[in-house]
């Protein structure tokens, strides 16, 4: 009962607070704020050493598996040696542990981000097949937004301002209005765990 | 308008330097506006002066400005001497002494601040009618509807359930709510035996995943069903995560995908590596920029708000809904005084309430 009701007064405590805590620039208020965030950092840090150790037990466990082997034992050899490089020689500018992330880790993210253009160009197709009227619509309007910002587009009267309109719009009102509901939920769902309504973070 | 333009004469002809304490501030700055009573200076030298003595905070050629001298206490008086030169004549004015102000209110944020008292007396309002018994209606959610379709598929096919909680931090409110709905999505499969993979990527959302994970098993009274295996940290890295997600698809052949919280480009390659495997997926996130990649790749997407609704829908608690009729008597609100001040504008009454 203790594990539940003191996390709930703990929330229910600094929820409050920190929610005055916006409305008042005193210092004091300012010190407190800060406070807030190096506790954060702090807890943070704690959370990365359990992190790690998720990680390392999670590949571990892979590796009896002799499918899934060869990746777990790439991710903690990957794991080890880039530790035992940033611990040993730093991470400055010009150390191994900077040109291992410059010249491994950046063009292998590179190629995940490069497949997306394939991935979008499946997921458009399904998109755009014009079976219903909102689809239609949306082949439509797609095919004005893309057409006008080529060269093409460009000549053809009227097509830029168009592109304008869609995107100030209707584009710009469904934003907004999807905007207004994300702030609205954001504090009713905040005041929720404050007030101890919602306690599924705790697990129900 | 006579009288700014003798007052500024004066003020020229004799110089000034003038103090001037902000509100609305920590205390930690004040706003120093000088003029000298010459035509040009050689150099100027603009002291600020303390009990502990004077530092020179600003030099130049300027006979007027306004700047801001910032890391002061708020606690001390402080006094600003400017020195000038011209002509090989020295020149010398001082300030009145000044404190600033450290305000204990923002009188700035006040219309802000009205809303939420507004907003708050609003949802507790609806509290209190769900305290009272009172029926309230929810118009029904596909993507919701569809979650004990989904854990129902998983099971019936023997695979089992991913859920993908966004790669953002705790600060997000859009992963409490994906945390919020993972206890009901767990709850669900522990009930028909299935297993459910929480993949994590950031430190903090993988303890507290685990901890929910652990806890919703419990609370349907099967702890045995917690493999600590089954929720791990995988990466911060973004593309390194969305790498090892869509391996976990197609490895262990997922038979429900849920993709709950804050997502960035990644969104696309998880969504449509999981429509590859053929596997029901169920989207939710507030990520305006992603939202069309869920919509087009998966089954049900939940929109924005919809994301914060989903436990209130899934629990069916009274008092959790009765949160969500306070979000639309907030909306009708907006939507009342957005339409009336539109109209107000179009006849040429400016009023924006102090909000913009």
């Amino acid at each position: 009962m203790l594990q539940k009701k003191v996390p709930l007064a703990i929330v229910f405590v600094f929820g409050i607070v920190s929610t005055v805590q916006y409305f008042v620039p005193h210092p004091l208020s300012q010190a407190y704020y800060d406070l807030m965030l190096k506790w954060l950092i702090g807890v943070g840090s704690m959370a990365i050493f359990l992190a790690l150790a998720s990680f390392l037990r999670h590949h571990y466990s892979k590796l009896k598996n002799k499918k899934q082997a060869p990746y777990s034992l790439i991710a903690i050899i990957s794991f080890l040696f880039m530790s035992v490089v940033g611990f040993a020689w730093g991470t400055g500018p010009s150390s191994l542990f900077q040109k291992m992330f410059i010249y491994v880790q950046a063009p292998l993210q590179a190629t995940m981000f490069s497949l997306l253009a394939y991935f979008m160009a499946s997921a458009s197709y399904r998109a755009f097949r014009a079976k219903s009227l909102e689809a239609t619509l949306l082949l439509v309007t797609a095919f004005l937004v893309m057409f006008s910002v080529t060269t093409f587009g460009n000549y053809v009267k009227g097509v830029p301002s168009l592109l304008e309109w869609i995107m100030a719009v209707p584009n710009m009102a469904s934003k907004r209005g999807i905007a207004i509901g994300v702030s609205l939920g954001g504090i009713a769902t905040s005041l929720k765990i404050i007030l101890g309504i919602e306690r599924n973070w705790l697990g129900g | 308008m006579k009288l700014i333009l003798l007052l500024s004469l004066f003020m020229q002809t004799k110089g000034f330097v003038k103090v001037t304490a902000p509100k609305n501030t920590d205390g930690s700055y004040l706003i120093v506006q000088y003029r000298v009573p010459v035509a040009a200076v050689d150099s100027l030298f603009l002291y600020r002066v303390t009990g502990k003595g004077k530092k020179l905070i600003y030099t130049g050629t300027e006979t007027s400005k306004s700047l801001s001298d910032m890391g002061l206490n708020y606690k001390n008086h402080y006094k600003y001497t400017l020195v000038y030169y011209s002509n090989n004549s020295k020149g010398e004015m001082s300030s009145a002494l000044v404190k600033p102000v450290a305000s204990w209110f923002d009188t700035s944020a006040f219309p802000l601040f009205l809303v939420v008292i507004l907003y708050t007396g609003m949802l507790l309002f609806y509290l209190q009618s769900a305290r009272s018994g009172k029926e309230l209606y929810l118009r029904p959610i596909a993507g919701l509807q569809a979650v004990d379709e989904a854990v129902g598929r998983a099971t019936e096919m023997g695979r089992p359930i991913l859920y993908v909680p966004g790669l953002s931090s705790l600060s997000d409110v859009a992963t409490i709510a994906a945390l919020n709905i993972l206890s009901h999505v767990t709850k669900k499969a522990g009930e028909y035996e299935t297993k459910i993979i929480v993949p994590n990527s950031d430190p903090i959302v993988y303890t507290i995943s685990r901890e929910i994970v652990k806890e919703s098993y419990y609370s349907i009274g099967r702890p045995d069903l917690f493999d600590t295996d089954d929720v791990y940290f995988v990466t911060s890295s973004q593309f390194g995560y969305a790498a090892n997600v869509s391996a976990t698809m197609i490895r262990r052949k997922t038979a429900t995908n849920f993709f709950m919280g804050m997502f960035y480009a990644e969104s696309l390659i998880l969504s449509e590596t999981g429509a590859s495997t053929g596997a029901i997926q169920i989207a939710g996130t507030d990520a305006v920029t992603q939202l069309p990649f869920f919509i087009v790749t998966c089954d049900y997407t939940l929109m924005g708000e919809e994301l914060y609704a989903a436990s209130a829908y899934l629990s069916k608690d009274p008092m959790l809904t009765s949160t969500l009729k306070g979000q639309d008597a907030m909306k009708i609100v907006i939507l009342v005084t957005a339409i009336t001040l539109s109209i107000l504008e179009l006849f040429g009454v400016h009023i924006t309430l102090g909000l913009f």
